[in-house]
């Protein structure tokens, strides 16, 4: 096991960095000039001094490297600066965005707290809403109860967010006027009256993401409690006269949740995919939000790195999948 | 000669099983039916419905008395902040709902298909593929997509004009961006199919392996690869929705579902029905493929037939 694990970890290495050259030359060979915004009026000399300022005339090859040097090394120093009070990075050059000239991880640090509270709350809420309508749905095979649990979460990955997102807001927030319809990111939580205040705002987004997961996460407790239903040991627990609870919940149970977790673990990245349209539905000032505004200015550093930091998400859950089923079910042997 | 009249019932086809498993499938009838009546409000609504979706009153007079009409029966969804008819622009924004994800699902399909038999069946390429399509699943892929149309959708419309231009980029984005279940699902089979004894025959004889692939191998691996291009034309659309709905879609004159309701969103409040009706066509339309690929899944399964 742990000879796998180190050959996932080292194998995740080359996969990051292709990864990392892809979105690079991909946002870099567009075409469009940082300088675009900048009025037309500018004389050349200026221009090509604020080029040089921003590094942006250097060969692909080079700011590549650079970049690479600054969010591996540079970054995680200025990090443990922060942390211990240290001074290792000596004033090394940061990532700096092109739209707000401020360092791309501090702004990193000031939006991702509340992608993650929005889209953590959503997802556990999703699990726990999900696991027990699929395993349900499962026991009684072809009934009611499951024909509505498929049609659920049919809806639930068929509607779009964004669609389930308004009309929520229209029926809650604007029509009821039960929550706010702009999430209000100032907010710190002191007191009982600001943590209402806080949870009336976060139960929109969260519901309307819960939901989307619930969905998709049922349909796989379903099938995987199926599975384990028509098994051996199934039938055994139940002839030497167990409990159908005992059976269901304990011995069932256990054993369909193997691949559930790891179906959970590979779903949380696309979560954060998906928070990028609930963040812009919610107006919630999230790492999502923070990527569409930088998109609209062509500010490269923060998009290179922003969807960087997606893309080393999603390869450390597909590792954190793969551990974790090793770990859970014995008959998996890697070596 | 004796003449009994024999009573053999007629042999059917493969695909007539197929349907008559599909049929057995209510949910999946339903979306059948669903999505038929759909596509022909979309397609041959036009024909009835003969309003331009993007005729605007020329006498500004006339145009302000036209804007945010509300159901009438000149107008029966009303029309837009500009005075056009909603239910034309249904029509229209319809129709190219369902052809980006047609196109989008054929593009995808075919990258899909093509990785996944060459995988499957050239040993010496297989890691090599294989590699590649986790690459991409391990790609942030809605941020790469806004990175892309925003990039490169001045440019390309430059060239090809804003609406074919808009449209082909969208369509090449969303299919590069979700061939890897496809190529997935179909190495697996080819995986299987290669050692089995028709091949084997086939191969023995000297066939070479095109015709190999294209006469035995592709006929096989049909089931599944339809069930991933049913499920793939949803997908598209949804991503095509976001896309418009994050403003990166297409232009108003040229508007799908997604950006309907995108526009839509601005004056929610006031007019709730022009966010409602693109946002339950997509829905229902995405719910009826999604049914339909369920449906077909199990046909086409012949484990399950018969049941």
């Amino acid at each position: 096991m742990l000879t796998f694990t180190l050959r996932r970890l080292l194998t995740a290495i080359p996969t990051l960095l292709l990864i990392s050259l892809v979105i690079f030359l991909l946002v870099d060979l567009a075409p469009g000039s940082p300088l675009s915004d900048v009025p037309l009026t500018v004389p050349p000399e200026v221009r090509q001094k604020m080029l040089e300022a921003m590094g942006a005339d250097q060969p692909v090859l080079v700011r590549y490297l650079l970049w690479l040097k600054q969010f591996f090394w540079i970054e995680p120093l200025y990090g443990i600066d922060a942390l211990f009070g240290t001074d290792f990075a000596q004033g090394a050059q940061r990532i700096i965005s092109w739209q707000s000239k401020m360092p791309v991880m501090d702004t990193i640090g000031e939006r991702l707290p509340q992608t993650l509270t929005v889209v953590g709350t959503a997802y556990l809420i999703g699990v726990l809403i999900a696991l027990p309508i699929g395993i349900y749905s499962a026991y009684r095979q072809y009934s009611w109860f499951d024909q509505a649990g498929t049609f659920f979460a049919m809806a639930g990955f068929s509607v779009p967010t964004f669609f389930t997102g308004n009309i929520l807001i229209l029926i809650f927030a604007v029509n009821l006027g039960w929550f706010p319809t702009i999430y209000d990111t100032n907010l710190e939580v002191v007191d009982w009256a600001s943590f209402k205040q806080m949870l009336a705002q976060m139960a929109l987004p969260v519901m309307v993401l819960a939901l989307f997961n619930a969905a998709e996460i049922s349909r796989y407790t379903r099938s995987s409690v199926l599975e384990n239903l028509g098994q051996d040991y199934v039938r055994t627990a139940r002839a030497k006269g167990m409990g159908e609870g005992k059976v269901v919940l304990k011995h069932v149970l256990r054993n369909s949740l193997i691949p559930v977790v790891t179906v959970i673990a590979l779903g949380l990245p696309t979560v954060f995919g998906g928070a990028i349209v609930t963040e812009q539905i919610f107006k919630i000032n999230g790492i999502g939000a923070m990527l569409i505004g930088a998109i609209n200015v062509s500010d490269l550093p923060t998009v290179q790195t922003v969807t960087f930091i997606f893309a080393v998400l999603i390869v450390m859950f597909n590792l954190i999948a793969d551990i974790l089923y090793g770990i859970l079910d014995p008959r998996i042997r890697y070596d | 000669m004796t003449d009994t009249t024999l009573n053999i019932e007629k042999v059917r086809g493969p695909w007539a099983d197929v349907w008559a498993q599909f049929r057995k499938h209510k949910g999946a009838m339903a979306a059948l039916v669903m999505l038929g009546t759909l596509a022909i409000f979309c397609l041959l609504g036009p024909l009835v419905w003969r309003i331009d979706p993007n005729f605007i009153e020329s006498d500004t007079v006339k145009m302000f008395k036209m804007r945010n009409q509300g159901p009438s029966f000149a107008h029966p969804l009303g029309t837009d902040q500009l005075g056009r008819d909603m239910l034309a622009r249904m029509m229209f924004g319809g129709r190219i709902s369902l052809a980006v994800g047609t196109v989008a699902m054929l593009v995808a399909i075919f990258i899909g298909t093509t990785v996944g038999v060459m995988a499957g069946y050239f040993r010496r390429i297989d890691g090599l593929l294989m590699r590649l399509t986790d690459l991409f699943l391990a790609l942030p892929l809605l941020p790469l997509l806004l990175v892309m149309i925003f990039l490169f959708r001045d440019p390309i419309a430059g060239v090809l004009g804003p609406r074919l231009g808009t449209f082909l980029l969208i369509v090449m984005a969303i299919g590069l961006t979700s061939w890897m279940q496809a190529a997935r699902v179909v190495r697996g089979e080819v995986l299987a199919l290669k050692e089995r004894e028709f091949v084997l025959a086939a191969r023995s004889i000297g066939t070479p392996s095109r015709r190999i692939i294209t006469r035995h191998i592709l006929p096989n691996v049909l089931s599944p690869v339809l069930v991933a291009a049913t499920l793939g034309i949803a997908a598209a659309i949804i991503t095509e929705s976001v896309l418009s709905f994050l403003g990166l879609g297409f232009p108003p004159d040229f508007p799908t579902w997604g950006r309907l309701l995108y526009d839509g969103i601005a004056e929610i409040r006031t007019y709730p029905e022009r966010v409602l009706w693109p946002g339950l066509a997509i829905s229902l339309t995405v719910l009826s493929v999604n049914y339909i690929g369920d449906g077909l899944r199990d046909a086409l399964d012949p484990r399950i037939r018969g049941r």
